[in-house]
């Protein structure tokens, strides 16, 4: 038997995603972000967040997706991850639904356009819905933004 | 019994001691004869014994003991110290600190002292035997009744004594005989000491209270007194206790009580000769030391508690709560500028007046948080002198370490990690800087080399200068040595100045000692320095002069976590840079900028700077310098080289809140942190030191 778990649901473009509840601090609306020059393309800024200056990504960039201007949808969720905090800028954050470990599959190679390392797996919601987990450590990782970035120069 | 709540307070007071000890030995090996010294290294490590053995570290307490043997003959002149001696004692030193240490992380504190302590037993056997009878009863002979009138006082409870005085208490010496039929002595004595600790403190009594008690005394006993009431009040309430022969009453004053003093020591000089009675000099004065007699210690502290005597008295904080305080008050300042600005919008006078107020009282809050973070250098400097005096035994040089300043405070955070680099400066300058002492002499110098070690503020910052009276770095020396490592090109090494040679030196992988010796030159190190210090804000200077010496000049920053930041605009973008890096502001014209050699420069008193586009740098999207007719330049400096950075507009001064950018984003060229403006918007700070090469 898998555990119980329960999964904030987050949209980029038509695709669900799901991250672990305790991962997520807070989801917050779209804030005024202080550009960071010099650094990572998909790295759109810090934030305060209630005096605590916290970088956020855009999401969309981090898996290569064209990114878009961002709408009232747009939704900042703050992830803590290894002592590490990190605001995601999603298309939109609508949902918490509870999830059975066992539902979720060993995800594809690709799926929408990201690599598979990403992915924790597809978990199937009903009779529909697919939701899309996401494996945090490996999207914060760094080293391996590393050598994307050696690639791209 | 559960120790494990004293242990942290055992700790910190051994390390305390440790730290006297070390100092002390170090001052005796100048003055070898001055028993003062000795009787204050006695009682250190007369209480460190007390307190090892409380808490059941037999190796701690063994070892402490016979260094008590062996400083007890000294005190009483039945030894003279001796080189030999001194170096077994820093050796014990050094064994009961790396015993601590093992305690602090978790270890239970043994370790195989029996080679020391042989060491020790034979320096107590071997200059005098007769003796060893007598010392090895040790602590034993603290116990001794000794029978001589008057009271010998230590330092502090003269002081104590003096205070009272001098705050309108009495003070009185009361001298109490029992009569000579007494069948329960203790007991009477017992109640003589009660009714008077109903109306007063008992500062000193003579024979100690722990003999008293047992009954360990002649039939007269007598003691210093605190007191509000009169002098014949306590006359009649000691005599209303029954088989009281006599109680004699005397009130002090300032005069009287140093005569008292006085005859008390001259009392102790006539008995020492003697010998019947070394002891007696140890039971006076180390009594109100030890932990194992909690009424003596308990009455020596009392007064202090009630008389407000001691003026620097101290509580030890958690360093973790002034951490959380100074977070709390960051966010409180981020506050106060945020209020500043709605207050000075709305126009509302009473509001405003408020804001000022509050602004107001909260910057010397703000002094008082920052303060409480300050710790004086001398945390650090004090291991040093003990340091220097091994090294130059190793190296077999004479050094002498002469620091000033030592009370200068800095941050606690660069306090913990100034420590290391400050060590590796030191050796290096007592390893390369000073010479050997055949090559002073000839070189016409005083045989001993001098070390200063200096610590003083200027401006926002700290100095911590390492200057020794060397040989000097020679410039020629550090090319040759950079050409062949490949640091630097021949032509290169022409056009480089001095300051930029002295530089190399902190270069990953160079090193000029000829021969590598254990103290220093393996290559590594004078660049771990000098990042370490310039992570710390800080950067580190080299002058030298060839044949004179050299002085390393380390610059730091008074505190980390709130600045005084002129704000700037770049476009829509606001940045922060750290006034401590800024030498002025000016508005420059366009056609002033001049292409040298493809880079651009621009004229400065005198002088032709560089000037950096920070919206090039930055990439700033909606602002470039390049468009405007007239430019606001910053010029910033770093160590004595500036450069202008050429900016949109100035916003004013103001004191910012240093935070990190978190630990996601990689470090970022030019940018040394974050702050959270007035309005709750972030701006990037300015790390000036990265535009100058």
């Amino acid at each position: 038997m898998g555990e119980e778990i329960k999964v904030i649901v987050f949209k980029l473009g038509t695709e669900e995603y799901g991250i672990e509840v305790d991962k997520v601090q807070t989801i917050e609306r779209m804030m005024p972000i202080t550009r960071v020059p010099k650094t990572y393309a998909f790295v759109k800024g810090v934030i305060n967040l209630r005096g605590v200056v916290i970088p956020v990504i855009d999401l969309r960039g981090r898996f290569g997706l064209a990114e878009v201007e961002p709408t009232d949808q747009t939704r900042i969720i703050i992830v803590a991850v290894s002592d590490m905090q990190v605001g995601f800028i999603v298309d939109s954050a609508s949902d918490v639904i509870d999830l059975n470990t066992d539902d979720i599959d060993s995800p594809p190679e690709v799926v929408g356009g990201i690599k598979a390392k990403y992915l924790r797996g597809v978990a199937r919601v009903g009779e529909e819905r697919l939701l899309v987990m996401l494996n945090l450590s490996e999207v914060l990782n760094k080293s391996e933004i590393i050598q994307l970035e050696g690639l791209e120069d | 019994m559960d120790m494990n709540q004293y242990l942290t307070m055992f700790i910190d007071e051994s390390n305390d001691h440790l730290q006297s000890l070390n100092e002390n030995m170090l001052q005796l090996e100048n003055n070898p004869d001055d028993l003062g010294i000795v009787q204050v290294i006695f009682r250190s490590a007369h209480t460190l014994k007390g307190m090892a053995a409380t808490m059941g570290f037999e190796d701690l307490a063994s070892l402490t003991h016979q260094m008590e043997n062996v400083l007890d003959l000294v005190r009483n002149e039945k030894l003279t110290m001796q080189d030999y001696i001194f170096d077994t004692l820093f050796k014990s030193l050094d064994a009961l600190e790396s015993m601590v240490q093992d305690i602090t992380s978790g270890g239970d504190g043994k370790s195989d002292v029996s080679s020391i302590v042989a060491a020790l037993q034979s320096i107590v056997r071997g200059e005098n035997p007769a003796q060893q009878a007598q010392t090895g009863e040790g602590q034993g002979a603290d116990q001794g009744s000794a029978s001589q009138p008057g009271i010998t006082l230590d330092e502090f409870q003269y002081s104590v004594l003096e205070q009272s005085i001098s705050e309108g208490h009495k003070v009185l010496y009361i001298q109490v005989t029992l009569r000579e039929d007494c069948q329960l002595k203790a007991v009477r004595a017992y109640m003589v000491f009660e009714a008077l600790e109903r109306s007063g403190e008992i500062v000193k009594t003579h024979p100690d209270v722990q003999d008293i008690e047992q009954g360990e005394f002649d039939r007269v006993f007598s003691l210093y007194y605190i007191t509000q009431r009169e002098a014949a009040d306590i006359e009649s309430q000691i005599l209303g206790v029954s088989e009281i022969e006599t109680a004699q009453v005397v009130s002090l004053d300032h005069e009287t009580l140093q005569q008292m003093v006085q005859q008390a020591a001259a009392a102790l000089e006539t008995v020492k000769p003697e010998a019947q009675q070394p002891a007696a000099a140890a039971s006076a004065p180390s009594a109100p030391e030890s932990k194992s007699t909690p009424a003596a210690a308990k009455e020596a502290k009392a007064p202090a508690r009630s008389g407000g005597a001691n003026p620097s008295r101290t509580i030890r904080v958690d360093i973790e709560r002034l951490d959380v305080l100074m977070n709390l008050f960051s966010e409180l300042l981020i506050d106060r500028v945020r209020l500043e600005q709605l207050a000075s919008e709305a126009q509302n006078q009473e509001l405003t007046d408020t804001v000022e107020h509050m602004s107001r009282v909260s910057s010397d809050l703000q002094n008082i948080v920052l303060k409480l973070r300050m710790v004086p250098v001398d945390t650090v400097f004090n291991r040093f002198p003990r340091m220097v005096r091994d090294l130059a035994k190793t190296l077999d040089k004479k050094i002498d370490l002469i620091i000033t300043g030592a009370d200068t405070e800095l941050d606690r955070t660069v306090i913990d990690e100034i420590g290391d680099p400050l060590v590796h400066l030191l050796r290096n300058s007592a390893d390369h800087g000073i010479e050997p002492v055949a090559d002073r002499i000839a070189a016409g110098k005083p045989e001993t080399g001098t070390v200063h070690l200096r610590a003083f503020h200027s401006g926002n910052n700290v100095f911590i200068e390492i200057e020794d009276d060397g040989r000097g770095i020679y410039r020629e020396k550090i090319l040759q040595n950079a050409l062949k490592k490949g640091v630097v090109t021949e032509s290169e090494a022409e056009s480089m100045s001095d300051e930029e040679v002295h530089q190399l030196l902190f270069a990953p992988g160079f090193s000029t000692a000829e021969k590598i010796s254990d103290v220093s030159g393996r290559g590594v190190g004078l660049d771990v320095v000098k990042s370490k210090i310039v992570s710390l804000g800080g950067n580190v200077t080299i002058y030298s002069t060839p044949g004179k010496g050299t002085n390393f000049s380390v610059q730091l920053p008074l505190t980390l976590s709130i600045i005084a930041a002129m704000l700037i605009k770049m476009g829509s973008e606001k940045y922060a840079i750290p006034l401590s890096s800024i030498v002025e502001t000016a508005v420059i014209k366009r056609g002033h900028v001049k292409n040298v050699h493809g880079s651009r420069m621009v004229h400065f008193r005198d002088s032709m700077i560089p000037i950096i586009s920070l919206s090039k740098v930055f990439e700033v999207p909606d602002f470039d310098d390049e468009q405007e007719e007239e430019t606001e330049i910053v010029v910033i400096r770093k160590g004595d080289r500036l450069a202008a950075l050429a900016i949109d507009d100035f916003i004013g001064q103001s004191e910012i809140v240093i935070k990190n950018l978190g630990k996601y984003l990689p470090a970022i060229q030019g940018i040394s942190g974050a702050t959270i403006l007035g309005d709750g918007q972030v701006a990037l700070i300015i790390d000036a030191n990265a535009f100058i090469k």
